[in-house]
């Protein structure tokens, strides 16, 4: 009786879910599952979100933001904002710049203001407070007579161009500083001056840098990774735990030790001066050598991993073919086997070349002033100067600079996958 | 007494003289090795996976050195010319195509690496993939091929650049059945049309059997027999070779008497039977006698027999071309007999009494392997 009544159920059922297409039935019986997997990945999603999004991109934006002028005098800022920038602003405008600053009068929003207008044109903060000072004018003056009596200044189009300019929102103002360029007063990009220009020699002793260190891992990871797959288990294994064994160890008390060892004291110096190679003990330290000794050792294992990885499965067979097929041990290795190597080469190139890009507490404390890297520079200005918009001016070229690597890697990579499932 | 092919010439080709081989210095990989191979032929070294057959191809080869004794090639020593400078072919067991090179790529290999003039090699690339019917592949990488082809191409890498003698290192150990069967066939042409020496390693005896030669049974680092394919079948030299090609049905006994090429043995059942003495000792020690299935005759076919037993039928298995019969001969001891459908009359059952003639010419009486 109980059978039968199913049955019966089920048959009606049926003829309803047959009509729907297959896709739509497919994607019912899949949606239990993926609202599954969304509420397990959900907690990691949010943690991500608070913690590293929304932050970085709040950071990020502080380098074109522009609050100061629009925050000290808001009403300027707009009225403004439609003016065309020839000749002067008309009088509405010079109205409500006068009215507003005199009610702003000893705020600390003018203060700020005046400070930024200061950036872009030396002495405008002197003039903003001297004026401030001096309203309101006498009744029934000319608003733009009584200004240009206050200080000649108010009479020229540029002080206002740059008002203008400095009252708009978003600004370009720390981006172009960053790479060494301005905005002169008629709007037009330039470079900035010799004594001011210091970025574009940082960006490129980043990379430069950062380039010589990726180079020492090859070098030197790359014969060891190779090492590492040849052995036999039980001494790679040994092997590999004295690779990792860096990671255990504060970077703080590794670079500590690297200047006990390089100082011109240390132990590396006496030992040269012990066995007669040398008489003056060797600068190892506080130089760019030291930056790049101790860089390299602490990056080595990023750099031997992903080739061990790589190479691991790399099957020896093929150095034997091509000697069978003629080809000297050598050119086998280099013919043959490399080529294979080269997505590990790539990976844990970009690994160690992106950490490095980043690095600060090691120059910071091995090198001289000629071997600070960008990240020098970007905590300067937050932890000194407080100036927010030039440390994210930096940030966001140094990460603009590291996500132009990321694809232009991920692209090769694509095509190593896309040859590698052509095949 | 082996049978010799047509294109199989007499000349030694490369021969091994007292050749041993040793990894850790205890034991002996390769025992006492001496093979002549012949120029032309093809040899398959055939024997179970730790035989020393592939040690024996890997010191041809170049990527094993002796540990004793002399590897010659066309009379010279080659010892300790490295393998890069052999100019041997080599086919390995997955292959071995550069994944990183499309297939052309990995044919102009080894005639780039012997610097070959550029439109030599392209001729020779064509002709190479022309001879194993892949000329539209080229531009492939190996990964695009199906295993058959990429088992082709490697065949065309290790013949592309001429050598006079190719190895092969259990080639068709990663195709499934059918291709295996197909494939057997087409090496078989192709070194029947080159002229070639090819020495090919295999685990599989049908494999063997069906391509080679002769064939060199390895067991335990020692060549137990070589011989063409029939030899090696009919009349196995020892009782490994009798128990490893092929099916047999072997009984323990001692060697009762010993006439030239006849002899008796009394098997443990107090029964004698005539058998032909192929590799036995003194009479009087013991002997293993082994008789293929098919060549057991049953009911009135075994009137005429030497060996005539009577039996009972245990099981019958039906497989086709031929019924497997399990036969009871008393004292726990049983024999396989294959019988052709077309010779097996109809009334066979179980439980059915039955006369089995063994004929004393493919009773071959051997001495027992050693254990150790």
């Amino acid at each position: 009786m109980t059978a039968t009544t199913l049955t019966a159920s089920d048959a009606a059922a049926a003829p309803d879910e047959r009509t729907l297409p297959l896709k739509t039935r497919l994607q019912r019986a899949e949606r239990r599952k993926k609202l599954l997997h969304l509420a397990l990945i959900a907690p990691l999603a949010v943690f991500l979100l608070l913690t590293f999004l929304w932050p970085i991109g709040a950071l990020l934006k502080r380098s074109v933001d522009n609050p100061e002028v629009v925050g000290g005098l808001p009403a300027t800022a707009a009225a403004l904002a439609h003016w065309n920038g020839q000749g002067l602003p008309p009088a509405s405008a010079l109205a409500v710049f006068v009215k507003e600053m005199e009610g702003a009068r000893g705020s600390t929003e003018l203060a700020s203001a005046a400070k930024r207008l200061n950036t872009e044109m030396t002495g405008y903060r002197s003039l903003i407070m001297k004026t401030a000072r001096s309203l309101p004018l006498p009744d029934g003056s000319n608003l733009q007579e009584g200004l240009a009596a206050i200080d000649p200044r108010w009479g020229e189009t540029r002080t206002w161009q740059v008002m203008a300019r400095a009252g708009q929102p978003y600004t370009s103002y720390y981006l172009l500083a960053a790479l060494d360029h301005a905005v002169d007063a008629d709007g037009a990009i330039v470079a900035a001056t010799e004594d001011q220009a210091i970025y574009l020699d940082v960006l490129g002793r980043t990379f430069w840098m950062s380039l010589v260190v990726t180079l020492c891992c090859l070098v030197l990871g790359f014969p060891l990774a190779y090492l590492l797959t040849s052995l036999p288990t039980r001494s790679s294994n040994l092997l590999m735990i004295l690779v990792l064994l860096p990671f255990w160890t504060s970077i703080l008390v590794r670079v500590a030790s690297w200047i006990v060892l390089l100082q011109s004291g240390g132990l590396v110096n006496q030992a040269l001066q012990a066995l007669g190679l040398i008489d003056e003990p060797l600068q190892l330290v506080f130089n760019r050598l030291g930056v790049y000794i101790a860089m390299t050792h602490i990056l080595l294992p990023f750099m031997i991993l992903p080739l061990y990885s790589v190479m691991k499965g790399i099957s020896p067979i093929y150095l034997r073919a091509a000697q069978s097929l003629g080809c000297p041990p050598f050119q086998s290795f280099w013919k043959v086997y490399f080529p294979q190597t080269l997505p590990g080469v790539f990976a844990g190139s970009l690994l160690v070349f992106i950490l490095s890009m980043g690095y600060y507490i090691t120059p910071a404390l091995l090198g001289g002033p000629q071997e600070q890297m960008a990240s020098y520079f970007i905590a300067f200005y937050t932890n000194e100067t407080i100036n927010w918009g030039m440390a994210a001016a930096l940030s966001t070229v140094l990460l603009g600079a590291t996500l132009l690597l990321y694809v232009v890697y991920s692209r090769y990579a694509g095509q190593g996958r896309n040859a590698a499932k052509a095949r | 007494m082996a049978a010799q092919s047509g294109s199989t010439g007499q000349e030694a080709h490369v021969t091994f003289t007292r050749v041993q081989k040793t990894y850790d210095g205890e034991t002996l990989i390769v025992r006492d090795l001496n093979l002549e191979i012949r120029r032309g032929e093809f040899l398959t070294l055939l024997g179970p996976s730790g035989s020393g057959k592939t040690t024996c191809l890997m010191m041809l080869a170049g990527f094993e050195t002796p540990t004793s004794g002399e590897i010659r090639v066309g009379g010279t020593v080659i010892n300790k010319v490295p393998p890069h400078r052999r100019n041997i072919g080599m086919v390995f067991q997955n292959y071995a195509l550069f994944p990183h090179m499309t297939v052309a790529e990995n044919l102009r290999f080894p005639l780039s690496v012997r610097k070959l003039p550029a439109a030599d090699i392209d001729a020779k690339v064509k002709r190479a993939l022309a001879m194993v019917r892949l000329e539209a592949f080229g531009n492939r990488y190996p990964q695009q091929l199906s295993g058959g082809q990429q088992q082709r191409i490697a065949l065309a890498r290790a013949l592309v650049f001429e050598p006079e003698l190719v190895l092969m290192d259990e080639p068709l150990g990663a195709l499934d059945k059918q291709l295996r069967e197909h494939m057997q066939i087409e090496i078989k042409h192709l070194h029947d049309s080159l002229g070639i020496t090819f020495v090919f390693v295999t685990h599989d005896q049908g494999e063997a059997l069906t391509m080679s030669d002769r064939i060199a049974v390895f067991d335990r680092g020692e060549i137990q027999q070589i011989d063409s394919a029939e030899c090696l079948y009919e009349e196995p030299a020892n009782a490994f070779v009798a128990g490893f090609i092929g099916e047999s049905n072997t009984f323990q006994g001692t060697l009762l008497e010993r006439n030239g090429d006849a002899c008796a043995v009394r098997l443990p059942s107090g029964a004698v039977v005539q058998a032909r003495a192929a590799d036995v000792g003194d009479v009087g020690s013991s002997a293993v006698v082994s008789v293929r299935p098919e060549r057991i005759v049953l009911n009135g076919a075994s009137a005429g027999c030497e060996n005539r037993f009577s039996a009972k039928v245990k099981e019958l298995i039906y497989q086709g071309d031929h019924v497997r019969v399990q036969l009871d001969l008393g004292n726990q001891s049983s024999l396989m007999v294959k019988a052709p459908i077309s010779q097996l009359s109809h009334e066979l059952r179980p439980e059915q009494p039955i006369e089995v003639g063994i004929p004393a010419a493919h009773l071959r009486a051997l001495a027992p392997t050693p254990s150790a």
